[in-house]
């Protein structure tokens, strides 16, 4: 399977709500980790290496080193 | 009780008198990798001279974890009686991060093998019993205070001095075993290129009475990520025979290494981690690390084996574990070579074992990353890896605080028959089962063997086994098969397999297998 790259989800706003939500009160610091453990769920999740590595490039895409 | 550091005997060569015959072999370093090496070479019958500039056992616990795949070797050698018994086999492991466990496992042996998963045993202890076989073995000749000073590769010549003179040695094949910092490799000017951590690490062994231990009876690996008793760092500690303790704390690059040395520096940090001070200091050492191997590990009659070959970071117990895997793969090769056999063989030695050096140092410079992070982003992933991981299953086996050696599944053009069980596909080391009154794989070793389950093996001059087909040797051989054959090298390593007894396919896998290429 590749990475689906096509809207997907039932609802976006509606995730995109829960997202945001879930942030609520957290502090920047905090808000990172959230998204460190949420990235190592989902990923265990997704499990399928070929797919991750899409989404890590995709991701990286237009994102310089500085 | 302090281990006992009793000399070995020098004995004056007798090549200060008169010139020696040239050898078959000469391995240069009697620690556990070249004295290993010596007893493998007796086993199949070739005689060796081993040289060591030293003359007692390595001080301080060094390499204290053997895998199951190194007591499988030691049996060969005749020594895993020993080892497992003086030895303290793995019970449990806990991970702590700050002062919170995150997970447990077991670390109980797998079902049906002969040997644990893993025992703790000083290294002195190894070459303790490894020299004394040595010694007793007429095929070995163990000279102690004598050292290499020159080497030529071409014709196997080295120049040696001892306490009585210098005098010189011939051999066909000249096998460095000589450790991490291989004078026989800086006098190749060979280069050794690799990853330096920037990293110091503490080592100290300590003494303590197992009701003031951690576990008590009970011996357990725990391994801390930045404990409340050492802010930051990380840290470790294993049990090993004679209520003898091992502490490994992390100390970061800046951290000066003669004043971390100190007692007055070292009793405070162990009395933090194991809470009290009622033990006493055994050894300590600080130690940098690096991943690093050489580009080939034969050149010309020069055999490099084990850590002069190669070396990787301590987590995972992977360069003493590494280097008598090194010794198994080049002990028959050699000796058929030796006997006139395909030099191709020592290209696979090279090939087998450059292959299995990359995996071991991939794996220790992962855990050593997981351990140090690099970058404070890599500090968070590891983090928020531990906060996981002590909510959720998926998260543990992320952990990374040393992936323990494994033999390597050695990568080739090998036949297969894949309906038949992974865990004895070809490359791979035989698994062990229960047979008869003993073992499976005491009885693969030393020469090729055909292992004819369910069915006849062909008569094409090769020692065949016949075991009776229990339920191990079913879920580990046959799986849903009938019936299989399986053509296992001498270092029992699976060199083809196949569900029918085709003769003239099995014969050209054993072609294949003297010649290097299964």
């Amino acid at each position: 399977m590749s990475l689906v790259t096509k809207p997907n989800l039932d609802d976006g706003d509606g995730f995109y709500a829960d997202l945001l939500a879930a942030h609520d009160g957290l502090s920047e610091g905090a808000s990172h980790r959230l998204n460190a453990q949420l990235v190592l769920i989902l990923a265990n999740h997704i499990g399928e290496r070929a797919v991750l590595a899409e989404a890590l490039a995709l991701a990286r895409t237009d994102l310089s080193e500085t | 009780m302090p281990y006992d550091y009793a000399p070995f005997p020098y004995r004056r060569p007798p090549g200060l008198d008169a010139p020696e015959p040239r050898h078959p072999v000469v391995i240069v370093g009697a620690g556990p990798v070249g004295l290993a090496m010596a007893l493998e070479l007796a086993n199949h019958g070739v005689p060796s001279v081993v040289v060591d500039d030293n003359d007692v056992v390595s001080v301080g616990s060094r390499a204290i974890c053997w895998s199951k795949r190194s007591l499988e070797i030691f049996d060969r050698l005749g020594i895993a009686e020993q080892a497992v018994e003086k030895g303290v086999t793995w019970k449990v492991g806990r991970t702590f991060h700050g002062d919170r466990e995150v997970f447990n496992f077991d670390l109980l042996p797998e079902d049906a093998h002969q040997f644990p998963a893993f025992v703790n045993l000083q290294q002195y202890y190894v070459e303790q019993y490894l020299a004394e076989r040595a010694l007793a073995e007429p095929l070995v000749d163990l000279r102690f205070k004598n050292r290499v000073t020159g080497v030529d590769k071409t014709s196997g010549r080295l120049e040696i001095e001892t306490p009585d003179g210098p005098y010189a040695l011939e051999a066909e094949y000249v096998l460095a075993c000589d450790g991490a910092r291989s004078p026989l490799r800086d006098m190749l000017g060979l280069s050794f290129e690799g990853q330096t951590f920037e990293e110091r690490f503490l080592i100290a062994d300590i003494e303590m009475a197992k009701d003031s231990a951690p576990g008590g009876d009970t011996p357990e690996r725990h391994f801390w990520f930045e404990p409340t008793f050492h802010p930051g760092q990380s840290a470790l500690l294993h049990k090993q025979p004679d209520n003898i303790y091992r502490i490994d704390l992390q100390l970061g690059w800046d951290a000066d290494p003669e004043h971390e040395k100190r007692p007055e520096v070292v009793i405070p940090r162990i009395e933090k981690v194991v809470g009290h001070s009622d033990f006493r200091l055994d050894w300590v050492s600080v130690y940098t690390f690096r991943c690093a191997r050489l580009d080939r590990f034969v050149h010309d009659r020069v055999i490099f084996v084990g850590d002069s070959a190669h070396v990787v970071s301590p987590f995972g117990a992977r360069g003493g574990n590494g280097g008598l895997q090194d010794v198994d793969n080049l002990g028959w090769k050699l000796a058929a070579v030796l006997n006139g056999g395909d030099p191709g063989l020592i290209e696979s030695y090279d090939r087998e074992r450059v292959f299995a050096a990359d995996e071991n140092i991939a794996n220790s410079a992962r855990a050593t990353g997981f351990m140090t992070p690099a970058s404070p982003v890599a500090a968070m992933f590891r983090d928020e890896v531990l906060a996981l991981a002590g909510k959720t299953a998926f998260a543990r086996p992320m952990v990374n605080s040393g992936r323990l050696s494994r033999p390597c599944i050695y990568p080739g053009n090998r036949a297969d028959d894949p309906s038949l069980p992974d865990a004895s596909r070809p490359g791979a080391v035989a698994p062990d089962a229960p047979e008869g009154n003993g073992w499976l794989l005491p009885q693969l070793a030393r020469a090729p063997h055909l292992l004819a389950l369910g069915c006849a093996a062909p008569d094409i001059g090769v020692a065949v086994i016949s075991p009776e087909i229990t339920p191990e040797i079913r879920a580990r051989y046959l799986g849903e098969a009938d019936q299989a054959i399986y053509l296992v090298r001498p270092d029992q390593v699976v060199a083809g397999r196949w569900t029918s007894a085709d003769e003239t396919a099995i014969a050209e896998a054993v072609a294949a297998l003297w010649a290097g290429q299964a």
